[in-house]
């Protein structure tokens, strides 16, 4: 989605990410992996329209959980201003953030289905 | 903060992902590779300020306009509803290898792409990964015109240990660079499997 960009091609590349972080450039909270799972939350009892544009943007794009590195390309944002955000709105009950699965990662099975499954690429 | 907690909808919904990132040095072919295999999409990583201030959470030396953006190369295969493989380009630049760190972790393991004329540029891959102990494969990209290697000669001059799988391969073919991933599938069974074996539980 190109759509709703924040940013246009023009502009100077750090001042303007950064300034929908408030300037900051880390993460607050609990840091995530670029494939945790990212959904939003039950948006019933919040006012959207309090809520920050590019905050809806993610809350759209999350309704079926999305990796965080899918979620920055999707965005069109730096991955470190996307994390930023997220932290934030995971402060503020907006998403949840998963880990991704990986309890079967080490499982030889998954990992000859996955063996198998290039091979028929 | 809200908690993790664990949402037994949502597990049975959370697909496996499996990473795999594609080094090596500049212009040995990691784009080719990842957009031959995999549906490749646009990621910018950082927007790095002036190096001494990266880590630095301050606007110093915006003022110089030493900056970059980062783009990495990001694909993914979808093998099954359940089963995503992602293929993350590994920047090549030394200065951004702070970011090699979060990316290595989780990962079943790496390609290591190597030009034979420039071999040396694959030498900061191959350490990194033998120290962090992440399964590699070598690929060799076998460029028009480049002189053919045998791979055992690769193997000496990369001084590889001799279970590394080293492939040479076409990346621009996609039958060439998914050759190249299930060889890494394949050699990451052996060593889970070697391991079972060495330590039962």
């Amino acid at each position: 989605m190109r759509d709703n960009q924040w940013l246009d091609r023009d502009a100077g590349p750090v001042v303007r990410p950064y300034a929908l972080t408030g300037g900051r450039t880390r993460p607050t909270g609990e840091s995530f992996d670029l494939l945790a799972l990212v959904a939003s939350n039950d948006l019933n009892s919040i006012d959207d329209v309090l809520l920050e544009p590019e905050y809806l943007e993610v809350m759209r794009q999350c309704r079926q959980p999305k990796p965080v590195a899918d979620l920055a390309s999707d965005l069109d944002l730096p991955l470190g201003v996307v994390r930023i955000l997220l932290s934030d709105m995971r402060e503020r009950g907006l998403v949840t953030i998963r880990p991704p699965a990986r309890t079967r990662l080490t499982d030889p099975q998954v990992l000859k289905d996955v063996a198998d499954a290039l091979r028929r690429l | 903060m809200p908690s993790a907690g664990s949402d037994p909808d949502l597990d049975a919904a959370t697909p496996v992902s499996i990473k795999i990132l594609i080094a090596g040095g500049f212009g040995a072919g990691k784009t080719t590779l990842v957009s031959s295999v995999s549906e490749i999409k646009p990621l910018r990583t950082e927007e790095v300020l002036s190096e001494p201030s990266v880590l630095v959470d301050a606007l110093d030396g915006v003022e110089q306009k030493t900056t970059t953006t980062v783009a990495m190369d990001f694909g993914r295969i979808t093998v099954r509803d359940d089963l995503v493989v992602y293929l993350f380009g590994t920047p090549g630049q030394h200065r951004f290898w702070f970011m090699w760190d979060e990316l290595a972790l989780g990962a079943l393991g790496a390609v290591v792409m190597a030009d034979t004329r420039r071999l040396a540029d694959s030498f900061p891959s191959v350490d990194y990964f033998e120290r962090r102990g992440l399964p590699f494969v070598v690929a060799v990209n076998c460029f028009d015109g480049a002189k053919r290697f045998q791979p055992e000669a690769v193997r000496t001059a990369l001084d590889l240990n001799p279970d590394v799988p080293i492939v040479l391969c076409d990346a621009r073919q996609r039958s060439s660079s998914r050759d190249v991933l299930v060889t890494l599938v394949e050699y990451a069974i052996r060593l889970i499997s070697d391991s079972e074996v060495m330590a039962p539980r």
